[in-house]
């Protein structure tokens, strides 16, 4: 087994040495000549309390020194192997290739770094919010490919009961109904051992099935059950003020901040409590767990819901915290993106919010880049974070390591 | 996948498992979707005559029948390739994506073999549709055998970029249909077409010749699954792979192989939209068909012969949730739910019983006598 092992992983280092190597040479033949120039970018208002001065890179010479850096870790993964330093080389890499791009699109002209990372925050909270449900059903080894449908579940929630009852209500709502289809959940695979990819794709189709019919059937005619009032940005005392972090980390809505505090909370349930160790014992080896008197089906069930829940928040921020209305099918696949987030995070909690901040960064970025007008059609730039999900997917996932148990049904003896 | 995928769940008896679960759950499914429509403010009056008009548009005519076999074609095609790939181990989400490059890669082929002879035309024109799924599905099949990436996460990404590939496809000369401005290909020439069949009866039927190649590859995916080494292969590294392995079977190939399989009928399925029934490719033309497939899949029991069944009946409630629509202003999307509750009767056979104890408690003696 070792030997097979050992096998897989250099193959892997030696693709993932490929892929630098290539993304080298693609920016050495492509983005290297055409910048010329200094790329200046923004990093405050003039309005801003404490401004500071923008940063100013000179183009061609930051694009070639990247290129070859690229190359350089590119070539020595190919040779020297080293599984320990694959992922760390992949994920400098690909910092490097972005910032190389970034500087290309921006050569000769200006652009606010500042507003694209608070960009960033916003599109990374539904995939952070998704990979922490993913998370926390994972490590009870229950798979939730049903993100996805709850994330929808919470944004129709949030639409129809923010619009009645206000917002506060339809948060509490959206995430009461998340919790619903998290129960489900637990219910079909744990009591009903239903396979459990099975039982997510079934909540996704039926949670786009039931709110595209509301939406069609009862929306059309009554708009006014579709217009929820949106929850603005709460602005931190004097920390907003910052240079560059406060608008970024203390200007935000609580969706945001809820995030972060979710993800810090997650952290310390899971790692820090009792409650949190039986679970993780449930999602490595529920026979030893069962054995010691942790009531399996329970936990699943309990920690299932709670990531329902989660998924529903975020769901919410899909209407209650950006556009206050709900279209059919609006997650457009975060929520898959999310559990790309999940294994990317290596099922921490942690982890899964760091992959979903670089995920709202690459969809952020292809929003801005348009902005600039590169000859690189909109099409290619609206793929990238997905093809960027794919390499990370397939240059990391060897290395993490899922909940032992995960997947596989529990029956107790 | 576990044995709830692969039609032998308890022992219980052939019958049950394909001819009375299934009926459970259609019956079961269509009462929820009435509470459904109840809980919208729809009158039972409407309901009633929105499950008389799904009947009606669905086997109460000739063309019902056609727009009801229409429409199951692409969704038993596709269904065939992910019954494929969940036999061998490996959850394909991807048949929307390889639905749309496949079509494409049809259109395009069909348009430049276009002033050859029907008998070359079409056939190369199905030829670069399955290859071009294949392709596409074989990139998840490599990334999964060499990397470990899970097929689940690099389907799901690779239908993302599909559309967006499609869109963008869409707009270059080669393919875009001249003097437009709007994400449109050129049609489809009429030697590379799929002919229709019934035209004689009513020029307005549109079932057309793409029954046959399904029928074709039902049986062809029957005979791969159950009397080839491949399919001995594909199944043997579905039920375990260890095993498999130790048993000298490449791993890393099955997978590959099995995954290239499955895009070939899906990017088919892609084909016989384009080909049979649009005439071109949209944007969006894939219309979630490789989604549907997936429940077409599960609900046959990933055996070909019900893919078959479930693609009609997949297919039924489409033609019929049309003209539901039309008579009784119910939307269509009451079908998705309708779709989705019948999977998870069929996948649960617990919850089944749980809501029908009285139909098994019946077989389960008639199981014992014999």
């Amino acid at each position: 087994m070792t030997v097979l092992l050992d096998k897989a992983r250099q193959r892997q280092t030696r693709i993932t040495g490929g892929i630098l190597i290539a993304l080298g040479a693609l920016i050495a033949v492509f983005l290297a000549p055409d910048s010329s120039g200094v790329a200046t970018f923004r990093l405050s208002r003039p309005t801003d309390v404490w401004p500071v001065p923008n940063l100013v890179v000179p183009g061609g010479a930051f694009v070639y020194v990247a290129s070859a850096l690229l190359a350089f870790f590119g070539v020595r993964l190919f040779l020297r192997g080293g599984a320990r330093w694959s992922a760390r080389f992949l994920g400098i890499g690909l910092i490097i290739a972005v910032a190389a791009f970034l500087v290309w699109a921006t050569a000769g002209k200006s652009f606010s770094l500042t507003g694209m990372l608070q960009a960033s925050l916003v599109r990374a909270v539904p995939i952070a919010l998704g990979g922490l449900a993913g998370v926390l059903s994972e490590r009870v080894a229950v798979v939730n490919i049903g993100i996805e449908g709850m994330l929808l579940a919470g944004a129709f929630t949030g639409a129809l009961v923010g619009s009645l009852a206000g917002g506060l209500a339809g948060l509490a709502a959206a995430v009461a109904v998340g919790g619903v289809f998290g129960f489900v959940l637990a219910a079909l695979v744990v009591t009903y051992r239903m396979d459990q990819i099975i039982a997510g794709v079934f909540i996704n189709l039926f949670v786009l099935g039931l709110t595209s019919y509301i939406s069609s059937q009862v929306f059309q005619e009554y708009r006014a059950l579709n217009n929820a009032p949106v929850f603005r940005a709460v602005e931190i005392p004097v920390l907003s003020d910052l240079p560059v972090l406060g608008p970024v980390f203390f200007s935000q809505n609580i969706f945001v901040y809820g995030a972060f505090i979710l993800a810090g909370l997650a952290t310390y349930y899971l790692f820090h409590t009792r409650h949190g160790l039986r679970a993780r014992a449930v999602g490595e080896h529920p026979r030893a767990a069962d054995t010691l008197g942790i009531d399996v089906y329970r936990t699943r069930y309990v920690n299932v819901t709670i990531a329902g829940m989660v998924a529903g928040f975020g769901g919410a921020w899909f209407t209650l915290g950006s556009v206050g209305r709900f279209d059919e099918g609006m997650t457009g696949g975060r929520g898959f993106i999310g559990l790309a987030a999940m294994i990317f995070g290596r099922w921490h909690p942690v982890g899964a919010l760091m992959a979903a901040l670089i995920f709202g960064f690459a969809d952020s970025l292809q929003q801005k880049l348009a902005l600039l007008g590169t000859p690189i059609p909109s099409e290619f730039l609206a793929m990238a974070p997905y093809i960027a999900t794919i390499v990370v997917v397939a240059g990391v996932v060897g290395r993490a390591r899922a909940p032992a148990a995960d997947g596989k049904p529990y029956v107790k003896e | 996948m576990t044995d709830a995928t692969q039609g032998r769940v308890f022992g219980r008896t052939q019958l049950e498992d394909m001819v009375i679960v299934p009926l459970f759950a259609l019956v079961a499914a269509l009462v929820l979707g009435a509470l459904v429509m109840a809980a919208t403010g729809v009158s039972p009056a409407t309901i009633a005559q929105s499950y008389v008009a799904l009947l009606k548009g669905s086997v109460g005519s000739l063309n019902a029948i056609s727009e009801t076999l229409t429409a199951a074609l692409p969704l038993v095609l596709a269904g065939l390739g992910l019954a494929l790939g969940f036999r061998s181990g490996l959850f394909n989400i991807g048949a929307e994506g390889q639905i749309v490059v496949g079509g494409l890669a049809a259109v395009v082929a069909g348009v430049a073999l276009g002033d050859m002879s029907a008998f070359i035309a079409l056939p190369g024109a199905l030829l670069a549709g399955a290859a071009a799924g294949a392709f596409y599905a074989g990139i998840a099949g490599w990334l999964r055998a060499a990397t470990g990436a899970h097929e689940v996460i690099t389907t799901i990404m690779l239908n993302l970029i599909s559309f967006r590939l499609l869109d963008y496809l869409l707009r270059t000369p080669f393919i875009q249909k001249e003097g437009r401005a709007d994400p449109i290909s050129k049609s489809v020439p009429d030697a590379a077409e799929l002919p229709k069949l019934l035209t004689f009866l009513d020029a307005n039927l549109r079932l057309h010749a793409g029954l046959f190649l399904t029928l074709a590859m039902v049986a062809f995916a029957y005979w791969l699954l159950f009397r080839s080494k491949l399919g001995f292969e594909f199944r043997a590294s579905g039920e375990n792979a260890v095993a498999a392995r130790f048993a000298g079977m490449s791993a890393g190939w099955t997978i590959v192989l099995a995954m290239a399989v499955a895009g070939a009928l899906a990017g088919l399925a892609g084909a016989n939209q384009t080909l049979g029934i649009l005439g071109r490719a949209t944007p969006g033309f894939s219309a979630g068909i490789g989604f549907d497939a997936i429940a077409v899949a599960l609900l046959g029991r990933s055996h070909p012969v019900g893919v078959f069944f479930a693609g009609v009946l997949f297919g039924a409630l489409e033609a019929g949730g049309r003209q539901m629509q039309v008579d009784a202003g119910v939307s269509i999307d009451l079908i998705g739910i309708i779709q989705s509750l019948i999977i998870v009767f069929i996948a649960a056979p617990l919850l089944v019983k749980a809501i029908f104890p009285w139909g098994f408690r019946k077989a389960g003696k008639r199981e014992n006598k014999s």
